[in-house]
């Protein structure tokens, strides 16, 4: 029976091995500015270790992948462990994107109907708030944006579209995102973009970064 | 960069593969490579090359190759029946053919020359990524017609440089080496059973992305996770229960409970899985795992000796 090793627990952080090469270390299981911010942060700085061959924040936790012939996992737990307590250094507010929306998705009057809004209330609500990227990834370019207004807050649909078309802009849960691509989606799609997302001929390519801000406008069609 | 070789028939689906483009995964593009990272290096090493050059990824049916140029290639990987020995550094004169009569097992072979196929760099990797139409030969698979080019090559003495058989991974050992993954508790105690003992079947609609198994439906119920980033051999446990193996194109991140993670060393086996074959998870220790990976980066290693 192989030892089983048990995930490293510490008030503030857990930290699992990811196979033998990686470890998610989770902050919290939130949905939290504050939360992302040191998740970022903590990325940032594992990122500049010679053992760590990559860190990737998620929304409120960090996937490390490191190089285990120069660190053992149970160090870098506790390298991970002692940097997270570390106070982040004063965040730089992320970069602004301001990203016009024709509100005409074909799941708005669904939304409008299961929320109890007016179609303009919807809107309002979308365009309100400055939204924080807290995470790039999924599909190339595409970014999770939130927290949404509590009266949008809406499950996934229940059947998910086999295709979303590129520039859909779409809510479920607390967040709101824009596909950057055809693809497949469960998200309900309220309006859509000409805004370019994926910029593969960039580097890097993707219009948003973890950390960023987004404000969307209505614009008529 | 000169040409090497003419490709007179590509096989079902032969790409520009090399280690993959890691820094693009912050941009929510897939990391890519080789699927089996053991033998694309191993394939470069015989050669003479560096680990990390491009080399040609064959899945399930080889391509036809003509040499243009005198060349030294190694194919390496799963057996899909080559016209040369494999592991095996052999020179190819002007005009010498390279065929596939057919797959005898594994799913993907490697054939590197001497000197690196030479693809379009994108975000710094020569790997091809199909979804993105970029990379490798222009974004997409070889077709009947293309050259293959390389780069300068300084002539390594490697004619008859071999990789012995004890050296290999043992592909034909369909028991992937896991270590159990950060959700592996939610896993009901029928799944937590189900996942060491049943035997699982790559199903038809697998691919770079990952291989979808049929088999045992496991069940993991609780809260919706925030999604956060993955790493290649990431077993994910969607909501119907259907386990997915995460491999080279995987996406980025995702939400689903991860409850085991396939070792480094048992990747390369993974990689050489086809639609229809069955499989198994075996629990391992970290220990173990560094074990069995440090004796495959011995074998490579007495590659350059």
């Amino acid at each position: 029976m192989p030892r089983r090793r048990s995930t490293i627990r510490s008030p503030r952080i857990r930290v699992h091995p990811l196979g033998d090469t990686a470890v998610l270390a989770e902050l919290g299981t939130r949905l939290d500015t504050a939360l992302n911010t040191r998740a970022i942060a903590l990325a940032a700085a594992l990122k500049k270790r010679r053992d760590v061959r990559q860190a990737i924040a998620g929304h409120a936790s960090v996937t490390v992948q490191f190089d285990p012939e120069q660190i053992t996992l149970d160090a870098l737990a506790a390298a991970i462990r002692r940097l997270a307590t570390k106070r982040p250094p004063m965040e730089e507010p992320g970069r602004l994107h301001r990203i016009p929306v024709v509100y005409d998705g074909p799941d708005l009057d669904d939304v409008t109907e299961r929320l109890s809004l007016t179609r303009q209330r919807v809107i309002d609500l979308h365009v309100r708030p400055i939204y924080r990227a807290f995470m790039v990834g999924f599909v190339p370019g595409w970014a999770y944006l939130g927290p949404l207004a509590d009266e949008l807050v809406l499950p996934r649909r229940a059947m998910p579209r086999t295709q979303v078309p590129a520039g859909s802009v779409a809510i479920a849960g607390q967040q709101t995102g824009i596909y950057p691509l055809e693809s497949p989606g469960g998200w309900h799609l309220v309006g859509r973009t000409a805004v370019k997302l994926f910029l593969p001929d960039s580097d890097p390519p993707s219009l948003f970064r973890a950390g960023d801000r987004v404000k969307f406008f209505a614009v008529d069609a | 960069m000169t040409e090497a070789l003419r490709v007179s028939h590509p096989g079902i689906l032969t790409t520009i593969q090399d280690g993959g483009r890691p820094n693009a995964v912050a941009s929510g593009v897939p990391a890519g490579g080789a699927m089996d990272r053991f033998a694309h290096s191993a394939a470069n090493l015989i050669v003479g090359n560096d680990r990390g050059a491009a080399t040609l990824e064959c899945t399930l049916t080889g391509p036809r190759l003509v040499a243009i140029k005198p060349c030294v290639i190694a194919i390496t990987g799963g057996d899909l029946g080559p016209s040369i020995p494999m592991w095996t550094a052999v020179e190819l004169a002007p005009g010498d053919e390279v065929a596939f009569a057919g797959r005898r097992s594994g799913a993907r072979a490697y054939i590197a020359i001497g000197g690196g196929v030479m693809g379009d760099r994108w975000l710094g990797s020569m790997s091809t990524n199909l979804m993105c139409a970029r990379g490798g030969m222009h974004g997409r698979a070889l077709v009947a017609g293309d050259v293959i080019s390389t780069g300068e090559w300084h002539d390594p003495p490697v004619a008859g440089r071999t990789l012995v058989e004890q050296l290999r991974p043992d592909y034909a050992n369909r028991s992937l080496r896991v270590i159990r993954g950060p959700h592996f508790a939610r896993l009901t105690h029928g799944s937590q059973r189900d996942l060491w003992t049943a035997m699982f079947t790559v199903s038809p609609s697998s691919n770079r992305m990952g291989f979808r198994l049929d088999g045992a439906a496991l069940e993991a119920p609780g809260d919706e996770l925030l999604s956060f980033p993955l790493v290649a051999g990431v077993v994910q446990l969607p909501s119907g229960g259907q386990p997915i193996l995460l491999m080279a194109d995987h996406q980025t991140a995702g939400g689903y409970p991860v409850v085991a993670v396939v070792t480094s060393a048992s990747m390369p086996v993974a990689a050489q899985l086809a639609p229809g074959d069955e499989l198994r998870f075996e629990e391992t220790s970290i220990e173990d795992a560094l074990r069995a990976r440090a004796a495959q980066r011995a074998a490579l290693e007495s590659l350059t000796s």
